[in-house]
């Protein structure tokens, strides 16, 4: 029996990666319980043939913090990219694709007068993301509960606010950070595809769609950290990002288990005591850290009669409903979308023709139906990365993935997922594609769908939701996961949360791993 | 030529309110009104016959006691009447019944989910809170939170008192309430289909949103703020149609020297070097003044009534990206008997209070999608009134008036079934038709009894009575246009863009409803820039 | 799981039937002569058949009746009841045994009271809850995770309360042999005209009685038993004041009036916590296992309390009702009486409140300023009050067992 932790993690998601890592190196003895073989959770690279290996889960690497790459010496430790800065490609039908790049739009039918309104909005959402930013990288506030951190932030804060973004820009802040994109995109602009695009960036992963209230804010969280919306394709996928976090945690002297799932988080006396593993074995540590999503902890590790009531009621509250799902074509050649520069296509191409159609996807999976024009973001990453084939299954060298998230797919379909609905999803998918790519039919050598349902079997995602409870304003900053639960410890002696559940939420982006780590070593150090 | 002080555009309720507030001060106030009678959306008219219709408004329960006292309306002739109870029908045949009395409200909602009888006290509890927190900023100008003037920062620091006042545990409670869809919000407390629809109408009457988009669980507490005689929540009608409202307003002006004009629409305000001096009627006259109040919507008023050089180009663009669209129409019907619903039982006294047919989120937000696509709702959610149960005046003996408000109507038609074209008279009729359908369904004996039918979506509502696109509350109420943000950031202490010009609708804090609070706070301003006393009653608050 | 009360047989018409009868209805109207009734709850209750001091007596004196039908009842059982009750309440549940009855109280999460009531053991596994207020929601939200089942059971039990120094000797008269071996919190099943009847020993009143379960057919065939077992001894049905009246004395809070249930509070401040309720000894912070309000009340224990909740002994004959509580004569309003009563039996003019923290020790002095009215004309008075801390009326008969014949 080993018990010569302090702290043990349960799930080696990127986020229990971080933490551990942060905390090892603050000369802790950590150690990640993970119950798959390999570390990661959905940011991974996988098999989806025999001859085929990529990200089978998060896909592109956008909001991974800067700050951590550069702690954890990523860089050093193998991170690298097939492509950086990748443009955003929104596909057109007609041909007449929209490329987004920074705060530039090239396409047939852009307007002098959007490239002009989009470069200010772009400049504007900068100026709001750095103030974002700064939510994401500290504990969520509570004003009944301000610690001298919290009250030197707040002053930062305030001072970013009124003095940083000047008057015209707060109020702009104020009244935006509630608002809907399709509303404030269409104050702005006049193209179809530009709004489609970012009304895709604040719905995606949520149940919400373009006219739900409040998916700005989403959208600024998602471009919080990403400087100027830069996106990156890793080289060897998500899996190779989390070998370096992996490898950077056991240079810092992180223990590592794989294949070490844990049956139960265990209470004694009121207090967090270890934990048991599947195979019975027993860790003991007066800390544990759950990696895994509020309501796993809450119902399933720990058990609902170790909390208090309205704790409890408050946890079953938590929305999460997945509704994305990924699909994975084998293509025996690359696609051909109505003509789409070859370059283009090495970066991230979006199926989100327009707000209205964003919305319109949206209705269905409010009744829990599949959208019958699903949304897709999709890369093709053996264009620019070697490792995803070794050898084509048809021998002739040119066969490539196409790589697609797909929105909306609820989890909770009426009627339950089965083989029927499957195909379904998938006929619809590349009914979708051929609208866009009217010959890659044709092209299909092997299909792999992994809906919701599958998400939460592969990667241990609860209700398939990738980012452990909806982003929606009112489960974000002090109400994420649970009002008075935001500061990354549960109301049991002993438990921390760092995982999407927790502030600031899904994502690879390692803030919930870095935050959770320094409240819990500012925690000791009390 | 006569000189007045202020001159008020517009005499809806609130313009009313602002001119009685102004005339109780000393100040010699005239309202101008494009139509020939008075009261915007607060209004009653002989439209048929004998019979009264409240056209528009049909209840009140958010008019702030307050003014009503302050400017004696009751002397004025207006008397409000306490309406109890309601049911929501459903499509099984059975109802869901709202008693006045606890104990058999209970009772009903055991019959649907006994584990709901009790959460839906919890749910009454912790309603009344938010209420609490929220009325007492119903009297009072929003901070701007930009600003270092003494009296914002005295504000923000009121506002962040009240935060702290409600405690930790409340003051997060509150901002999911605030920020949640109805439907999420709802989900936290009840398991029953028909009970969380019965709540969740509040929610979406007015708005562009469904239940399940976020911000509506706030809009639901925008109907249930207002109170009668004390009892929060409450609603009740006016004596003789809502008109009485606006008549007790102008019989209250009047009393205190102030003018009214009808017939006069305004075709510009008057600016020069900077201030506002007049208007510019559309019959050719001016009426000069230096301070100009606007009761019309912020759209119309930037928009229509000012030259844009005078308003800048930030409020013009402001004013274009106000959303106002209106998505809620009414049909007014005249009967020849009483109605019967065939779910109620025989004799069943619900029928005096609200009679809903919705009983489904999904249904409602099934609704919902049909206006984002461009048509009217085609099973749409109706809140029913039959006021001449309690109140004899508007219909001849036997013979009733029913008020049914529809949601979603769009303001234009652009769905793919109409063929591009907009409202016309047929479709008007045709969605007329859909409601009376519809309630037909739930009532076998309507049509027979159907004398005349006036159905109005927001194309008429606007073309009446000016509400642009027709939204009843002068502008959506979404998180981005409420409080400081209502109209725009910048403009929400009812100042306009030039010295002398303010705004007093329900387009400013804290928005639509028969409330007059936007007509009183608009006074307070206006006097405080005169350097007069005060005349305007503050929130007597109930602790 | 939870297998809640059906909705079954409640028809739509329901409405017109606004006042319920309990299965004692009938007897009682028998009794009644000044038509002085309430609701409580669902059901029509008295307030005093005949006379106050008449029913009052009857309950220090001979045997009274009080119908507690109406009383919120939830039968909980299934393998997780035990631990389900312990999360629940504030005390060690697990020190109560089969056969015995507690007094608890319960929070929510911030440590508040949301009621007091009895739990009574029925068996290992099986447990019925009796409060003021309706608890289904309360119970609900506390099941999640545990496999318990439960119902409301106020309309399939007939309630009634048996009080007075004569009651054990009208039991044994009835026939329920070794009666008098039911300790104080007792509880045990009996055999009554073919079917069974709980006796707990326990009741609202600070004297020696009983508490009596049966179905609701059963009810006035067990009415007209006591009354025939009891015709020597002065037996009478007893309206609310009375009982009110010996509640008081004996220094019982009551929910809704010496405080407010947690959930059911609007305004900040008019919670209260088991301590400001001088509950401390139903607070047990180390039983073990997490239970509602545990972390609140241990942060409680460290930064001290708001309220103290003190029985006074009010100088003079004025009754100190509604009355502000001052820690000096014309001082400072430190808080105020929430029940207040004229003792008949302790011959005390007694109150019960709160002031503020750190006011009210045992012993301490506060003021009452006391405005009462004769013939319209209103007066005032201050007056001095002792805090005690023991019940005003606590006599030896109540723990005695057996317990005497009179």
């Amino acid at each position: 029996m080993t018990n010569n932790y302090d702290i043990l993690i349960v799930g080696g998601g990127h986020n229990g990666l971080i933490c551990a890592a942060y905390l090892a190196r603050a000369g802790k003895r950590v150690c990640v319980l993970e119950a798959r073989g390999s570390f990661g959770g959905a940011a991974a690279t996988e098999a989806i043939t025999d001859k085929c290996r990529a990200s089978t889960g998060a896909q592109f690497l956008y909001q991974l913090h800067p700050q951590i790459i550069a702690d954890l010496a990523l860089e050093k430790h193998g991170l690298r990219y097939a492509r950086r800065n990748l443009p955003t490609t929104v596909l057109a039908t007609d041909g007449k694709h929209l490329t987004i790049n920074h705060d530039q739009l090239t396409g047939e039918n852009v307007s002098a007068a959007d490239q002009q309104a989009f470069s200010e909005f772009m400049d504007e959402m900068q100026a709001f993301a750095k103030i974002i930013g700064k939510l994401i990288d500290q504990p969520p506030m509570d004003i009944f509960d301000l610690d001298w951190d919290d009250k030197i932030n707040s002053v930062k804060l305030g001072w970013a606010l009124r003095f940083g973004l000047g008057k015209t820009r707060m109020r702009e802040l104020l009244r935006i950070i509630g608002m809907t994109m399709f509303d404030l995109a269409d104050e702005k602009f006049d193209n179809d595809l530009l709004k489609g695009a970012l009304s895709f960036d604040s719905v995606l992963g949520t149940q919400f769609g373009a006219r739900s209230s409040g998916n700005v804010l989403k959208y600024l969280f998602r471009h919080a950290l990403s400087n100027k919306s830069e996106m990156d394709l890793p080289y060897g996928g998500m899996g190779s990002v989390v070998n370096a976090i992996e490898k950077s945690a056991a240079e810092a002297g992180v223990g590592l288990r794989s294949n070490a799932k844990v049956k139960s988080i265990d209470v004694e006396n009121c207090r967090v005591v270890g934990v048991t593993l599947e195979n019975g074995e027993k860790l003991i540590a007066g800390t544990v850290i759950s990696n895994t999503d509020i309501r796993t902890t809450v119902l399933d590790l720990v058990g609902s009669r170790h909390f208090e009531a309205d704790f409890v009621h408050a946890t079953t509250n938590v929305r999460m409903r997945g509704v994305a799902a990924k699909l994975h074509l084998v293509l025996s050649e690359a696609p051909d979308f109505n003509g789409l520069d070859p370059e283009l296509m090495k970066g991230r191409l979006l199926i989100a023709p327009s707000a209205e159609e964003v919305e319109l996807a949206y209705n269905a999976v409010k009744y829990g139906e599949l959208s019958e024009r699903p949304l897709m973001e999709i890369s093709i990453p053996s264009l620019c990365d070697d490792t995803v084939f070794d050898g084509d299954s048809d021998g002739d060298g040119d066969c490539h993935l196409l790589n697609a998230t797909v929105q909306y797919a609820p989890y909770a379909l009426k009627g339950g997922w089965n083989d029927e609905n499957r195909a379904e999803l998938i006929e619809r998918c590349i009914t979708q594609l051929e609208r866009y790519s009217p010959d890659i039919r044709g092209k299909i050598q092997h299909v792999e769908l992994l809906t919701p349902l599958d998400l939460e079997k592969r990667f241990g995602l609860k209700a398939g939701d990738w980012d452990h409870g909806e982003m929606a304003l009112d489960q974000m900053l002090i109400l994420r996961p649970v009002p008075g639960s935001s500061r990354y410890n549960l109301p049991l002696d002993g438990l921390h949360l760092c995982g999407a559940s927790a502030h600031p939420g899904g994502g690879v982006m390692g803030a919930a791993g870095r935050n959770a780590a320094r409240m819990i070593l500012k925690g000791e150090a009390k | 030529m006569k000189k007045y002080d202020a001159i008020v555009i517009g005499a809806g309720h609130n313009g009313l309110t602002n001119a009685a507030f102004l005339a109780k001060a000393g100040l010699n106030v005239v309202v101008v009104e494009k139509n020939d009678y008075i009261g915007g959306a607060s209004v009653s008219r002989n439209i048929h016959d004998d019979w009264t219709y409240s056209n528009c408004s049909y209840v009140c329960s958010l008019f702030r006691p307050e003014i009503y006292r302050n400017l004696e309306l009751g002397k004025h002739g207006l008397q409000i009447i306490n309406i109890g109870g309601g049911a929501t029908l459903m499509e099984n045949g059975d109802f869901l019944g709202s008693y006045e009395d606890h104990e058999v409200s209970r009772r009903e909602l055991i019959r649907h989910s006994p584990r709901d009888a009790d959460a839906y006290d919890r749910f009454s509890t912790d309603m009344a809170k938010w209420c609490r927190f929220i009325r007492p900023f119903l009297l009072r100008t929003p901070a701007d939170p930009t600003s270092f003037r003494p009296r914002d920062i005295q504000e923000l620091i009121y506002l962040g008192r009240k935060f702290y006042d409600l405690g930790q545990k409340d003051l997060h409670h509150f901002l999911r309430f605030f920020t949640a869809s109805i439907s999420d919000y709802l989900d936290q407390y009840f398991e029953s289909d028909v009970l969380k629809a019965s709540l969740a109408g509040s929610g979406i009457i007015g708005t562009g949103l469904g239940p399940m988009s976020p911000g509506t669980a706030y809009v639901l507490l925008h109907h249930y703020m207002g109170d009668m005689d004390g009892s929060v929540g409450s609603w009740g009608f006016a004596r003789g149609g809502m008109g009485s409202i606006a008549n007790a307003l102008a019989g209250s002006l009047k009393e205190h020297g102030g003018e009214i004009r009808t017939g006069q629409g305004v075709e510009q305000i008057i600016v020069k070097n900077g201030k506002a001096t007049g208007v510019a009627l559309e019959n050719g006259d001016e009426i000069h003044a230096n301070i100009v109040v606007s009761n019309l919507d912020a759209k119309r008023t930037f928009l229509g009534i000012m030259d844009p050089k005078d308003a800048g180009e930030k409020v013009v663009k402001a004013a274009k990206n106000f959303k106002s669209r209106g998505s809620s129409g009414k049909v007014n019907i005249a009967l020849n008997g009483a109605p019967r619903f065939d779910a109620l039982p025989q004799g069943s006294d619900l029928v005096n209070g609200f009679i809903h047919v919705t009983d489904s989120i999904e249904r409602m937000e099934r609704a919902y999608d049909d206006w984002k696509a461009g048509t009217w709702s085609k099973d749409p959610y109706l809140d029913m009134l039959v006021p001449t149960y309690a109140d004899p005046t508007m219909a001849p003996p036997g013979k009733h008036f029913m008020s049914v408000f529809v949601q979603y109507c769009p303001s234009k038609l652009t769905a793919a079934e109409h063929n591009g074209e907009d409202w016309t008279d047929k479709t008007v009729t045709a969605f007329g038709e859909t409601v009376l359908n519809q309630i037909s369904k739930y009532s076998t004996n309507f049509r027979d009894l159907v004398e005349h039918v006036e159905v109005r979506t927001p194309r008429e509502i606007e073309a009446e009575i000016g509400l642009t696109d027709g939204n009843i509350f002068q502008g959506e109420l979404t998180m981005d246009q409420l409080m400081f943000n209502r109209p725009f950031p910048g403009y929400a202490q009812y100042r306009g863009p030039v010295k002398g010009m303010y705004m007093c609708g329900s387009s400013t804090h804290p928005g639509g409803g028969v409330m007059a609070a936007p007509g009183a706070n608009a006074a307070r301003e206006i006097l405080l820039d005169l350097k007069r006393p005060n005349t305007v009653p503050e929130d007597e608050g109930d602790d | 799981m939870n297998n809640l009360a059906q909705n079954a047989g409640i028809k739509q018409d329901h409405y017109l039937q606004t006042i319920k009868k309990t299965p004692f209805y009938n007897r009682q109207k028998e009794w009644d002569k000044v038509n002085q009734w309430h609701r409580w709850g669902e059901y029509t209750v008295c307030d005093v058949f005949e006379s106050i001091a008449k029913e009052y007596f009857a309950i220090r004196n001979s045997a009274s009746l009080f119908d507690l039908t109406p009383m919120s009842k939830y039968r909980i059982k299934g393998p997780d009841a035990l631990a389900f009750m312990n999360r629940l309440v504030t005390r060690d549940m697990s020190k109560i045994k089969v056969g015995r009855v507690a007094y608890v109280i319960w929070c929510d999460d911030a440590g508040q009271v949301l009621d007091d009531g009895t739990i009574f053991r029925l068996g290992e596994n099986e447990y019925r809850l009796c409060s003021q207020e309706r608890q289904l929601e309360i119970l609900k939200r506390n099941a999640i995770g545990f496999d318990v089942e439960f119902w409301e059971e106020t309309d399939e039990v007939a309630a009634i309360s048996f009080q007075g120094p004569v009651t054990c000797r009208i039991l044994r008269n009835m026939g329920f042999s070794d009666v008098e071996t039911l300790k104080l919190f007792d509880l045990r099943y009996f055999d009554f005209q073919g079917e069974q009847i709980l006796i707990s020993r326990t009741g609202f009143t600070g004297d020696l009685g009983y508490e009596l379960m049966v179905s609701p057919d059963k009810a006035e065939a067990l009415w007209d038993a006591i009354f025939e077992a009891g015709k020597d001894y002065a037996v009478r049905p007893i309206g609310g004041n009375a009982l009110e009246l010996a509640r008081v004395e004996a220094g019982f809070l009551q929910a809704g009036v010496d405080f407010l249930p947690a959930n059911e509070t609007i305004r900040p401040g008019c919670t209260r916590s088991p301590y400001e309720l001088g509950m401390h000894w139903l607070v047990k912070l180390d039983k073990g296992v997490t239970f509602n309000g545990r972390r609140a009340l241990i942060n409680e224990q460290k930064n001290g309390s708001r309220y103290r909740f003190v029985k006074l002994d009010v100088e003079g004959n004025k009754t100190a009702c509604n009355a502000y509580l001052f820690d000096r004569k014309n001082g400072k309003s430190i808080g105020a009486t929430t029940s207040t009563a004229w003792a008949p039996s302790a011959k005390k003019n007694v109150a019960l409140g709160y002031v503020e923290m750190p006011h009210g020790k045992s012993g301490d002095v506060v003021w009452a300023e006391i405005y009462y009215q004769k013939e319209l004309k209103w007066n005032r008075v201050w007056a001095k009050c002792l805090v005690v801390d023991k019940p005003f009326w606590d006599p030896e008969r109540k723990r005695l067992t057996p317990p005497a014949d009179f």
